[in-house]
């Protein structure tokens, strides 16, 4: 392991102090000044603050132990202080409400999409007759995803408000890519839900069955807190008042229900085919008649940015991965907690392996430094492409992320047809990390808001129950504890098609 | 299978023979026979003689021996049958009571002898010698990246091949390292179709997944089935189906086992009856709670009040070891026929038997 170690390190940073850093946690405070090799490395001429002593070392000394000569937060604002905050926003509703649409009508009248290849998807699109889908093609580039006319995979695409840089994540809507859309929106910050107007439409969409409610309870299960809803194709009921308000009024209560407080949803009336109310002022008589509010992108720059939990140790979940150019590969996702460096060692969970990171990178541009909350791309040596999958957790060695196949979770249980019994199997999702699984044990059916415990050892779970119950999987996983991080604590569980339930990891079985 | 003699006392006491034909026999087999029962089969044994000048030689003979059953084992992807066991009737090259381990052969007669034959036994013994069923399917569950390859034989899922490759997710300028993995994955796939079904023997090959991968799939089967001359496949092409599931794991297979279209061609295979069964069973569940029952002691209970129309068992719980417990199970599916309910019993070898036991 050492000499693989050695050969990967980056030029002018001595491997040694490389190697023990991770491991050696008895370093003495003294020692920290000698770690400054650091700075010699080339790459890094950004004169890391090593000596400056950690603020937070009393309080959190667990998780700090790990990096002793980085303070993360005096590093994360000296690299990130001036400029603009990063949301990443995911685009979720029901299939064919115009989510690529409207992001990619939202990209274009914002100018980060040129005429000339508007001009060419017009061009195109029209050529299979399918002209009103040219916006969503700035999104949808797969021969696929065009010719059906439907997103499959999570799109992304950078772009910038007056406040803030957002990176959007355009989910499919599509019952079958469900999965896809989750790993999506497990990277995201904030959520728009746009919900077709279309007398019809949005009740195929709401009604049971159709993906706004699904998605909605998704993203509030996945801890997104801040929701705004683009009701999209007014133009349709020529911009209606009634309508928008007979939907705001469904859709609020229901999302109160699912969780979101009132002051975090925001409803913006719009179009995403004609293009009204998205960055310009309205020009529409009919709805300006009623509608002074913000438009589309007002809305977006008003999300408030999420605390990064950089503190705590270095976690990063896998989404993708790719080859690199040479002989490396990388792995893209999301840093979940903490920070990474370049030449860092990182422990590859569950199969508890470790490589060197030669490089990370935000939207193709380098980096020296990744922080909390990030998606970004590592480059990764030292480890085979094989043993690394989507799903696995990227760890501090000193601080590893846990490992098992067993463990019990407090879930809420959601409309299902079928009841939970002993030995269900389900399909777990777990970050991006999608695995067969089953429900080995009902410890206790639980009370809905108090969470007292109202039965132990019940037959089975029906429909909107919370319960504990113990969760097996076929291979082991990495996981955490909810109150230790809130990111890697959550769970979904799906049933053909359906999610059954949302839950919090409380305690892990070794 | 086939029955060749069946000789029983009153009291249950007695020995059965039978050949075994096809490797679903094996499991059949492996459900009858259990510890303490005595076996007598044809087997090899290696044989050391000394010569008078003390020289020794081994030669490998092939005899016939009756063992006591002690172990058994079960291969579930090479459906084989190992016994191990003492030798309990004299042999010219076996001594009594020497160890010997019998590897039940297909086409080979063996003869089983039990001291007590119980019903589910004797049920078991019947089924494996009806010849109208055999419907063999062969079935690809797969999602992008993942797949299986299974086939159902009326007793047992046998999974084949699982595939799994991780293909990298659409990038926005890079799209062709995820089409170049997507074709990786398919050939993969198609290999594993190639190399483990058998179109002689499978009447249908189900190909399910979510989206539009059954449907890449399957047009980049007969593209690089024309592009290679396969005769087999081309052949073939109407055997397939494509199916929707929600996704590429195993236990999807239940999904597409309740789909319509392949319920019309399988009706009569146990898996799909199994499924069917089950899924009345949660239905029941969730809306008369009081109405369906699991677990050994609120089956008891429900038994005592002679309340029971359709018992749901799995067969693994007849394999068990002790065989106190052994008889207390089939005592409760005499009783439930006695009262006039169905007995199902479930293979664990299905989908449905995994979520049973």
């Amino acid at each position: 392991m050492t000499t693989n170690a050695r050969i990967a390190v980056p030029q002018g940073v001595k491997p040694t102090t490389n190697v023990t850093k991770g491991f050696d946690l008895s370093q003495k405070e003294g020692y920290r000044l000698n770690v400054a090799s650091r700075s010699e490395s080339p790459a890094s001429g950004r004169g890391t603050p090593v000596n400056v002593p950690s603020a937070d070392s009393g309080d959190d000394l667990k998780f700090s132990k790990g990096k002793e000569k980085l303070d993360p937060v005096v590093l994360y604002r000296k690299e990130r202080g001036d400029v603009r905050e990063h949301l990443y926003m995911v685009v979720i509703g029901h299939v064919d409400a115009g989510k690529s649409t409207l992001m990619g009508h939202l990209l274009y009248a914002l100018g980060q999409v040129n005429q000339k290849t508007m001009h060419k998807y017009e061009q195109e699109s029209r050529k299979l007759g399918k002209q009103s889908f040219m916006y969503a093609w700035v999104l949808d580039e797969t021969g696929e995803e065009r010719n059906r006319g439907i997103t499959m995979d999570v799109g992304s695409f950078q772009f910038e408000t007056k406040h803030k840089t957002i990176t959007l994540l355009d989910a499919p809507g599509h019952k079958d890519f469900i999965p896809n859309m989750i790993s999506g929106a497990g990277h995201a910050d904030v959520a728009l839900l746009v919900v077709d107007a279309t007398r019809g439409e949005f009740e195929t969409g709401f009604d049971y069955g159709g993906q706004t409610r699904e998605h909605a309870l998704l993203v509030r299960s996945l801890g997104i807190a801040q929701l705004a809803v683009a009701i999209n194709k007014l133009d349709t009921v020529s911009w209606s008042q009634q309508r928008f308000d007979e939907i705001k009024v469904k859709l609020r209560t229901f999302l109160r229900q699912a969780g979101f407080r009132e002051n975090d949803v925001a409803f913006v009336p719009c179009s995403g085919l004609t293009g009204q109310n998205l960055v310009q002022e309205p020009t529409e008589k009919e709805l300006l008649s009623w509608y002074n509010g913000p438009s589309l992108i007002e809305v977006l720059d008003n999300f408030k940015c999420p605390e990064r939990p950089i503190t705590k140790p270095f976690r990063f979940s896998v989404n993708d991965l790719f080859k690199g150019t040479g002989s490396s590969f990388c792995v893209s996702g999301r840093v979940e907690t903490g920070f990474l460096s370049v030449g860092e060692r990182v422990l590859v969970c569950p199969s508890r392996e470790l490589a060197v990171v030669k490089g990370v990178a935000i939207e193709e541009s380098p980096k020296q430094f990744i922080f909390a909350g990030d998606q970004a791309s590592v480059t990764l040596s030292g480890i085979e492409m094989q043993n690394v999958a989507v799903g696995f957790i990227l760890s501090d060695p000193g601080n590893p992320v846990q490992i098992s196949s067993k463990f019990q979770a407090k879930i809420v249980v959601f409309n299902v047809t079928v009841p939970i019994t002993k030995g269900f199997s389900v399909i777990l999702h777990h970050q991006s990390l999608v695995e067969p699984a089953v429900v080995s044990k009902l410890i206790a059916q639980l009370h809905k808001n108090t969470g007292e415990v109202i039965k132990k050892h019940p037959r089975f779970l029906s429909n909107n129950t919370s319960a504990m119950v113990e969760i097996q999987t076929t291979r082991p996983i990495a996981l955490e504890l909810y109150c230790d991080c809130k990111e890697l604590g959550r769970i979904m569980l799906r049933v053909s098609g359906v999610t059954i339930a949302a839950g919090l990891i409380m305690k892990i079985i070794l | 299978m086939k029955l060749i003699y069946k000789e029983l006392d009153k009291d249950g006491e007695g020995t059965i023979c039978v050949i075994p034909e096809e490797p679903e026999d094996m499991w059949h087999a492996y459900n009858l026979i259990s510890e303490g029962d005595s076996v007598r089969g044809s087997t090899i044994r290696k044989v050391q003689s000394e010569s008078s000048t003390g020289s020794s030689t081994s030669n490998r003979v092939r005899t016939t021996l009756t063992i006591s059953v002690e172990n058994i084992e079960y291969d579930t992807q090479g459906c084989m049958l190992r016994l191990k066991g003492r030798n309990i009737v004299e042999n010219q090259y076996v001594k009594m009571g020497a160890y010997h381990t019998l590897d039940l052969e297909l086409n080979r007669k063996f003869t089983l002898r039990k001291h007590e034959w119980d019903s589910v036994s004797l049920d078991r013994i019947e089924t494996a010698c009806d010849p109208a069923k055999n419907a063999d399917v062969a079935a690809i569950i797969m999602q992008e990246g993942l797949a299986h390859v299974c086939l159902i034989t009326p007793s047992m899922t046998l999974i084949r091949a699982k595939i799994d490759v991780s293909i990298p997710r659409k990038r926005k300028n890079f799209p062709q390292q995820h089409d170049k993995g997507l074709v990786k994955f398919y050939d993969n796939v198609l290999q594993a179709l190639l190399r483990h079904i058998n179109f002689d023997v499978v009447k249908c090959v189900l190909i399910a997944s979510p989206g539009f991968v059954r449907d890449q799939f399957f047009e980049y089967l007969f593209q690089t089935a024309i592009k290679t001359d396969n005769k087999v496949l081309l052949e073939n092409k109407g055997k397939f189906m494509l199916v929707h599931s929600s996704s590429g794991f195993k236990h999807s297979l239940r999904e597409v086992l309740q789909d319509s279209a392949v319920i019309a061609k399988m009706a009569d295979t146990k898996a799909a009856g199994e499924v069917k069964a089950l899924e009345k069973f949660y239905s029941t569940l969730q809306m008369e709670p009081d109405k369906a029952f699991y677990g050994k002691k609120h089956i008891e209970r429900a038994i005592e009040s002679m309340a029971i129309e359709t018992l749901m068992i799995s067969d693994s719980l007849f394999r068990c070891r002790n065989f106190a417990l052994r008889k207390e199970y089939v005592q409760i599916v005499d009783a439930v026929k006695e009262m006039g309910g169905e007995v199902k019993i479930f293979s664990s070898m299905h989908i449905s038997g995994e979520r049973k036991s």
